[in-house]
């Protein structure tokens, strides 16, 4: 039987990487990503403490269910964000969106 | 070792593996197709846990949805910047020390907890899960509240960004 610790390290090691890639990448889409990296690293540790804690309760599956929404509404408005500003600017790299930078 | 832990390892070995190519492909169209890959093996995880809802909900509404979005939006922002540049700016190694940082830092503190060698308890004979994750989203004494704001923000996301990305001409 596979402990809960494995579980843990594999979710810990999926969202540094998702974390580097927000963090390293120059392109807008390939931060979000990033972004849906960490969001599904988050929710493989939801899944293991419900199935290792009590099965009984399923708080942590419902926790995962909304994390799938709030997930599904910010690659809407993210990816929408990026297509808005590469018509007006037609540029997707972060660094050369600084209309907001001072 | 047990079969189910060389199962574990290999899947944990693949999802990790297409994530690092997720965020170190030059390509993007092809970082999209290995977050597909990675979303998969995520699946495949959440199937190894029992959670077998999510693991559908994972293969429909992830790899169905979201990251068909994502090929859209690349293919709609061409022009990408597969020849030109650098696909990493200058900060990068600064990021990558964080995130070792950050994975250290989980590890150090997932160390001293206890409960870390727990295995799991068999599954109840006759417990549904699925049938009771369907009874705990719409019972009020457990989370329809919470189910329903769920569903406000994705119409309120989604007209947010059907307006954002509405071309006005």
């Amino acid at each position: 039987m596979v402990p809960l610790s494995w579980y843990l390290i594999f979710a810990a090691l999926l969202f540094s990487i998702g974390l580097f890639g927000v963090l390293s990448r120059r392109n807008a889409v390939a931060i979000l990503l990033g972004i849906e990296l960490m969001l599904n690293a988050v929710n493989i540790n939801l899944a293991a403490f419900w199935r290792y804690g009590d099965v009984l309760q399923m708080a942590g599956q419902v926790f995962a269910i909304i994390v799938f929404a709030v997930a599904a509404a910010e690659v809407a408005v993210g990816l929408a964000l990026v297509i808005s500003v590469y018509r007006r600017r037609n540029t997707v790299v972060a660094d050369e969106i600084n209309m907001m930078k001072w | 070792m047990t079969g189910g832990q060389i199962i574990f390892l290999l899947v944990a070995l693949f999802t990790l593996g297409s994530g690092f190519m997720v965020v170190t492909t030059r390509n993007l169209v092809h970082a999209a197709l290995w977050l597909v890959a990675t979303l998969f093996g995520v699946a495949v995880t959440y199937a190894l846990l029992d959670a077998t809802f999510l693991a559908v909900v994972q293969v429909v509404v992830y790899i169905g949805a979201i990251a068909i979005l994502f090929i859209f939006a690349v293919m709609l922002t061409r022009k990408d910047m597969r020849d030109q540049g650098p696909q990493m700016n200058a900060n990068w190694w600064i990021g990558a020390l964080l995130s070792v940082l950050v994975f250290a830092g989980l590890f150090f503190l997932l160390q001293g907890w206890s409960g870390l060698s727990k295995t799991a308890a068999d599954i109840p004979a006759g417990f549904d899960s699925i049938a009771e994750l369907g009874n705990a989203l719409v019972s009020p004494t457990a989370y329809v509240l919470p189910f329903e704001v769920a569903s406000v923000l994705l119409v309120a996301a989604l007209v947010g960004a059907v307006y954002v990305a509405f071309n006005r001409k």
